[in-house]
């Protein structure tokens, strides 16, 4: 008998899996998103006083109108000690408007050159008080990070692990195959040494004219094809104008993420209108500027996940809105001259569906997250839902219509319980599904 | 009764002439198809070098591109505010009273604002708000948005600045003050009392100055009248609603006469209440809105109007002055009789353009003692004087007249002497035209400016003594430089207030107990009003005068303002040309209305031609040396012989998109401001294509249409008799045809069934529904050839019916008598007859609307389901799911189905208002504009009810009774539309429902509308 190698060489499948492995195992590095880096600011030596409880006072009392580096409604104080002396800021502090009626000149000028803004007088701090917040205000500006170049380009945590066992196993696959190569070639010299030989495959027909042959197995494989090609097509013309997660690039990069997630700031804060009106609308840049006259730059917080972009992005994209609004930073003013802002509208609802954010948000008291989708995780806004009248409809039969407390609904409820003997009814029963209670 | 019936395939086949049925006999076509015209060049065939396989590929090729394109969604901005405006929410519409007045319209109104664009005019209800929009004012949104409206200032035709033009006017007030020479401020009435204050001023600061009123159309001699007899110069308000006996002479109070406005008032005596309803005499010789709807009609000469005037003053007032009424006297006398009997509940008015008339009315309404005639709170909306303004123009031409600042008028296009106003103003030093256009008058002054329109101004007024209404702008000016003419005066007369500090600073003066901002907020204040009193005139001389009075020789002809024009201040409303009048039905066009007796006289006709258009002949007017060439003809059933009508309005050529350049300017025919002027009239060569809606002018005894009944037999017989329930045959019992039903119906009891009532009573046919359908539900405009077509957009009309007997109850016996093909009661011949109008017939008007069928003819055929029956009583359509198969259309019995022939929308072939970008300011956001292939009709205001119950489940509240409305039933003043929830059993609806009076359209048919109409009772 002769022996036949019917395999045509087990070390080519080895390395098909190998290779097979490797784009696995590096797919699975590459969703491994490492935790962000936070820098703690490095504290300087404390000026005759408690720079802890000084940046305690700091942020409850002045932080509304100083910042330590900028300025805001008033000057930055950094090295504010440096520049007066202490018995003038104690007075200033207490009560500044007594000292500018005493016609104090230093006094003077400061109001003057902060467009003379009243200072809130706080006489109820004591020296000691003042002497912490001079002694934080005091502290040496933390030395300016070093720009990393890749956000998972340090590794860290859990990815070093993961990098070096992925490391080894590649080792190991490389050396087995090039064991199994070894022993290959060390089979065939013994087989050699010993007379057997190794026959050479026989020349035999090529499997696709064999395949060609048989005519069932090309019926087979044409209507496969045939099935499998009509399915694809009509897949893409169903989803043709169906944008589901169709998130376009905004001209001012805003993260919900930080807004609703981070910062937990109520969807219907800006999206006001939700409340009132079939739009839920883009919130107006005058919204914005609530907090954003305060907000020059991004803070970041220790806890907070950003990792994409730098806190020199976010604050840029913050200027983006005040070069909107026309609000100049340095002067706290606004200059008046206004770039309306033109974003990617993202939800498009054909003309001839009429959809009301109020129905759903006042009358049935959703979430916005049921369409919407987790907004407060988006760091980019996209579209959730598919938004298909299917879509729609499927909720309708599904969801049972909220009438407790709705006077509105006290007559038709009692009603429609009767008709369907059900005690909740959703608006598929109310006759929700109708064409023209949505296209008119 | 088996074969009674004659087929026809046309109407052409009747005539029994036409060549074109003869050829018909022989031939498929009339015309022989040109197909040699485009196969038979077979040189330039050959020649071409795309084969059929290359066309072939292309088309292929760009099929294909074509559908690869549309997979890519396009981007789409959305661009918020920077600053919000606080009271702007998006999506929520606000609402801003205001008052219009432009010298020949007058309303309180609402106006509708979505994200600070006016879109929709709406009536003030609030108590004290008694004017209520016509047709025009609520066309008047679109006209704010008129893309051709004088944009910037010009100075002999050239662009300049404002600094050039006060420059140049002050340095003219200073050198006319200097020399002493006369300025002239010439306005309409104005009815403000800021502005008039301002002229005053004005006036001051320029000694030689002097304020004229012009209005366009004159009611100088009624002014005159109660001048004379009161001390004041205003029009009497009558309130009809407390008359039981209207005599008209001549007067369309439901139109326009005396600026209009009375529909309301008459419409609640007309409505049969406790066996009780007005009487109503009308004599006249135009068709009008008023003859329609009135008991008795009397076409008659003004010559003889003015007889039977004299003729009443005789009978209330028991004077003797003799009067030759002919064979009218027994009608006119019995008229007078039964408003004498009717005492304070009796009224009369009269549209007579003669001073001593006007008298007359006086002094009859006075001897009455008429309820409905009252010297106080007199209407302030006329003040013209004839004599004034021919002054003006003599003084012009005398060259006396240094500047002329002329505001709101339009005196090159709408002067009799047009052609001589515009010489005499090339000798005026300085002319001034501050206009919202760039009219005839603009065109030909030194200085054009823009001034603002109505929705972008402030302005107080005072529509009659004793109330106050305010006009507050409702969007910015939507161009730049423009000015309101107030500010523009204040400027002149060096006063750097603005108008709007002016106008409150004054007004405190008119607000005793309230305040400006409630007055801004209600639109209107209502205050103290004393009657006039003072003056007294000589009514017996007045009325041998009258009797002495000579009819004029030849034919009379009778100016008017047509119920869609007005007097064409609106020329360039694409809504206002297509709206059809509701009289001759004619949409596009003015033309001479004369009786059938004077046409075939004169050789003129009416004909339809294959696609059911009206073709009429064309006649030349001449009067008094003046001639008015090619003016369509439409033979008018009603209109008295002698006569003929003609409406002003229309001929203009200044400030017009092409397409609304039609009809012929009657202005010049209007000589010493005189509606009625003797006319010589001849056939021209030529015919003229109308663009008329409605074909068919009789019922053809059809009574179950429009059914109708007398006050008498309504108050003694049985409902059964007068409003009778057509019968079917089930199991050989006859039954109600309401009552059979092949299928299982939609259970409705549940919810909102909503219902519209339309009482026939009570519709004038006034036509604001219509225009109010048009702003609400965007519908198109299709312009002039597509009307003519059959293919017009109204998704709701107002059909009018003539009797072809004297009556319809005339009609109604001679059908029942028809016996056998021929002789006297015979068919073949009775029905051609039924076609024909009567010479003065008894008309009825019929809104028409999609009926909401319960079973809907229309959803059983679609074969895409696109459109459906809902529980809440509409008949849905689903406008993106029509295929534009046109069953539904061709199965409908009411022939309310509108199809979209083409895209009305950005589109260069149909240049309305859809097609600029100004224009679509004006489009509802919350309903679609419909896409060329598809079906289209009433939706019932599907998104007002919808918005009334989402706004409801808001709020977590019931809904009340009137909170559902639709466009229709909104701007219907006189209360003939009411329109409800059924299933709620208090409400008005339901009420109306379950009245007597109430039948649907075509029963018998089955189709269970959930639109109902009441039977129309007239008291003879």
């Amino acid at each position: 008998m002769k022996k036949v190698g019917n395999h045509n060489s087990i070390s080519r499948i080895l390395l098909f899996s190998l290779a097979l492995m490797l784009t696995i195992s590096a797919k699975s590095f590459s969703q491994d998103a490492p935790a962000a880096p936070v820098a703690e600011t490095v504290s300087a030596p404390a000026a005759a006083g408690d720079a802890a409880a000084g940046k305690a006072l700091f942020n409850s009392n002045c932080a509304a109108c100083h910042k330590l580096d900028a300025k805001m409604t008033g000057p930055a104080l950094r090295g504010v000690a440096d520049k007066y002396s202490k018995d003038w800021l104690y007075k200033w502090i207490k009560d500044s408007q007594a000292l500018i009626k005493s016609g104090d000149a230093a006094a003077v000028k400061v109001f003057e050159e902060n467009n003379k803004s009243v200072m809130t007088a706080f006489p109820q701090l004591s020296n000691a008080d003042i002497d912490n917040i001079l002694a934080y205000t005091s502290e040496v500006a933390p030395v300016a990070e070093v720009k990393k170049d890749l956000p998972g380009g340090e590794s860290a945590g859990s990815g070093i692990s993961n990098n070096i066992v992925l490391g080894a196993l590649v080792l190991v696959m490389a050396m087995l195959v090039v064991m199994l190569f070894l022993v290959s070639n060390v089979l065939n010299k013994i087989a050699k040494a010993n007379g057997i030989e190794v026959v050479e495959k026989e020349a035999t027909m090529p499997i696709w004219k064999a395949y060609a042959k048989n005519q069932f197995l090309v019926l087979v494989t044409a209507i496969l094809l045939l099935l499998s090609s009509a399915y694809f097509v009509y897949g893409f013309f169903m989803q043709v104008g169906i944008d589901q997660d169709y998130a376009p690039i905004q001209p001012i990069h805003y993260s919900h993420k930080i807004h609703a997630g981070d910062n937990g700031i109520d969807c219907k804060y800006c999206h006001s209108s939700a409340r009132v009106s079939k739009n839920a609308g883009i919130p107006s840049l005058n919204v914005c500027m609530n907090c954003h006259k305060n907000i020059s730059e991004f803070q970041g917080d220790k806890d907070s996940t950003y990792v994409e972009y730098s806190k020199e992005f976010y604050t840029a994209e913050i200027q983006k809105l005040y070069d909107a609004v026309g609000w100049d930073k340095t002067t706290q003013k606004y200059t008046g001259k206004t770039k309306p802002v033109k974003w990617v509208r993202i939800h498009n609802l054909p003309d001839f569906a009429y959809f009301n954010h109020s129905q759903h948000v006042s009358v049935a008291g959703l979430e916005c997250q049921k369409c919407h989708g987790p907004v407060e995780t988006y760091e980019v806004m996209k579209q959730f839902a598919p938004l298909t009248m299917g879509w729609c409809v499927n909720c309708h039969r599904e969801t049972d219509v909220k009438m407790e407390g709705n006077e509105y609904y006290t007559k038709i409820h009692d009603e429609l319980a009767k008709k369907y003997g059900k005690d909740k009814l959703t608006a598929a029963d109310m006759g929700g599904l109708e064409c023209g209670k949505c296209h008119y | 009764m088996s074969s009674n019936k004659k087929y026809w395939k046309s109407v052409e086949e009747l005539n029994e002439n036409s060549s074109i049925v003869e050829t018909l006999r022989n031939n498929e076509f009339v015309e022989a198809i040109p197909t040699d015209e485009f196969l038979g060049d077979d040189a330039a065939l050959s020649a071409s070098s795309t084969t059929r396989r290359d066309f072939l590929k292309y088309v292929g090729f760009s099929t294909a591109a074509a559908s690869l394109v549309a997979c890519e969604g396009p981007v789409i901005k959305s661009i918020p505010y920077v600053v919000q405006p606080e009271q702007i929410i998006p999506g929520v519409a606000d609402y801003y009273a205001t008052t219009v007045f432009d010298g020949f319209d007058f309303a309180n109104l609402l106006v509708k604002t979505r994200e600070g664009r006016p879109i929709k005019i709406e009536n003030n209800t609030i108590a004290g708000a008694k004017f209520s929009a016509n047709a025009r004012v609520h066309a008047s949104i679109l006209s704010l948005y008129d893309s051709l409206r004088l944009k910037q200032p010009k100075i002999a035709g050239k662009t300049a600045s404002w600094s050039e033009v006060d420059a140049k006017v002050k340095a003219s007030l200073a050198d006319a003050k200097a020399k002493g020479g006369q300025v002239v401020l010439l306005t309409p009435t104005l009815a403000s009392p800021s502005t008039e204050k301002l002229i005053a001023e004005f006036i001051a600061a320029n000694p030689s100055a002097k304020h004229v009123v012009y209005d366009a159309v004159s009611s100088s001699e009624a002014l005159d009248a109660f001048e004379a007899a009161y001390g004041e110069r205003a029009l009497v308000d009558y309130d009809f609603s407390k008359a039981e006996t209207i005599v008209s002479v001549g007067a369309d109070f439901l139109g326009d006469w005396q600026g209009g406005g009375y529909d309301a008032g008459y419409a609640q005596g007309r409505v049969p209440k406790n066996g009780k309803m007005s009487k109503h005499f009308q004599f006249e010789s135009n068709m009008t809105l008023s003859g329609a709807a009135a008991d008795k009609r009397f076409p008659m000469t003004t010559a003889i109007q003015k007889q039977a005037l004299v003729k009443i003053y005789n009978i209330v007032t028991g004077s003797a002055v003799a009067v030759n009424l002919g064979k009218f006297d027994a009608e006119v006398t019995k008229a007078a009789q039964q408003l004498k009997a009717s005492g304070s509940k009796g009224v009369l008015v009269s549209g007579i353009d003669d001073k001593n008339a006007q008298l007359l009315v006086l002094a009859i309404n006075a001897s009455l003692s008429s309820e409905a005639f009252t010297t106080s709170g007199t209407r302030q909306i006329r003040k013209g004087s004839n004599a004034k303004v021919a002054q003006l123009v003599n003084d012009m031409k005398a060259g006396s007249v240094h500047t002329l600042i002329m505001s709101g008028v339009n005196p090159a296009y709408s002067m009799p002497n047009n052609n001589e106003f515009v010489e005499a103003l090339k000798k005026v030093t300085l002319s001034v035209a501050i206009s919202l256009k760039e009219d005839e008058t603009a065109l030909a002054s030194n200085i054009a400016v823009g001034t603002t329109h109505y929705l972008e101004s402030w302005n107080d007024l005072s529509l009659t003594k004793g109330t106050y209404s305010l006009t507050q702008p409702t969007i910015r000016p939507l161009f730049a430089e423009t000015k309101q003419f107030q500010d523009i005066l204040l400027s002149w007369t060096g006063n750097t207030a603005t108008y709007y500090d002016y106008l409150k600073a004054n007004s405190a003066s008119y607000l005793s107990g309230s305040t400006w901002n409630k007055v801004v907020h209600d639109g209107v204040f209502v205050g103290a009003v004393s009657a006039a009193a003072g003056g007294s005139a000589d009514y017996a001389g007045a009325a041998n005068a009258l009797a002495q009075s000579k009819a004029v020789s030849g034919l009379e002809l009778v100016l008017y303002t047509k119920t869609g024009m007005g007097d064409g201040q609106q020329a360039n409303n694409p809504w206002l040309q297509e709206f059809p009048d509701p009289i001759t039905r004619v949409s596009w066009d003015n033309y001479i209305t004369i009786s059938k007796a004077d046409a075939d006289r004169l050789k003129l006709e009416n004909y339809n031609v294959a696609n059911g258009g009206l073709n009429g002949s064309y006649a030349d007017l001449e009067v008094g040396g003046t001639k008015l060439e090619k003016v369509p003809v439409i033979i008018q059933p009603g209109q008295a012989v002698g006569t003929v009508g003609l409406s002003l309005g229309y001929g203009k050529k200044a400030a017009l998109k092409e397409e609304m350049q039609v009809g012929v300017n009657a202005y010049v025919l209007y000589k010493n401001f005189n509606n009625v002027q003797s006319v010589n009239v001849t056939k021209a060569a030529g015919d003229h294509e109308f663009a008329c809606v409605q074909l068919q002018k009789t019922l053809m005894g059809r009574g179950d249409i429009i059914k109708e009944t007398t006050l008498e037999v309504f108050n003694t017989q049985n409902a059964k008799e007068w409003n009778i329930q057509p019968m079917v045959s089930l199991d050989h019992n006859p039954v109600k045809a309401v009552e059979v039903d092949l299928w299982t119906s939609f259970d409705r009891s549940v919810g909102h069934h909503f219902n519209l009532s339309i009482d026939l009573n009570a519709c004038t046919g006034c036509g604001a529904c219509v225009i109010a359908c048009h702003a609400e539900n965007n519908v198109p405009v299709v312009g002039k050839s597509e009307v003519r077509r059959s293919r017009d957009m109204h998704w709701l009309r107002i059909d009018r019916y003539y009797s072809s007997e004297t009556t319809f109850e005339g009609d109604n016996t001679k059908k029942e008598e028809f016996n056998g093909l021929f002789g006297d009661k015979g068919s073949l011949g009775g029905f051609g007859e039924m076609e024909m109008a009567s010479e003065n017939p008894q008309v009825a008007f019929q809104p028409v609307m999609c009926q909401h069928c319960n079973h809907a003819p229309c959803e059983t055929v679609c074969p895409v389901a696109a459109t459906s029956h809902s529980r809440q009583g509409q008949n849905h359509m689903a406008y993106n799911r029509c295929v534009g198969t046109r069953y539904c259309a061709n199965n409908c019995p009411y022939k309310v189905r509108r199809f979209n022939w083409f895209l009305y929308s950005k589109n260069s072939e149909f240049d309305y208002h859809m097609n600029d970008d100004l224009g679509r300011m004006v489009l509802n956001p919350d309903v679609n504009v419909r896409s060329r292939g598809v079906m289209e009709k009433c939706s019932m205001c599907i998104q007002m009810t919808q918005k009334t119950i989402l706004d409801a489940k808001r709020d977590g509240r019931a809904i009340k009774d009137g909170e559902f409305q639709t466009a229709c039933s909104a701007a219907c003043s006189s209360g003939a539309m009411i329109f409800g929830d059924v299933n709620d059993k208090e409400s008005k609806v339901a009420t109306l429902k379950a009245d007597d009076r109430m039948y649907h359209l075509l029963e018998h048919v089955g189709t269970q509308p959930n639109v109902i109409y009441h039977v129309k009772v007239r008291n003879t």
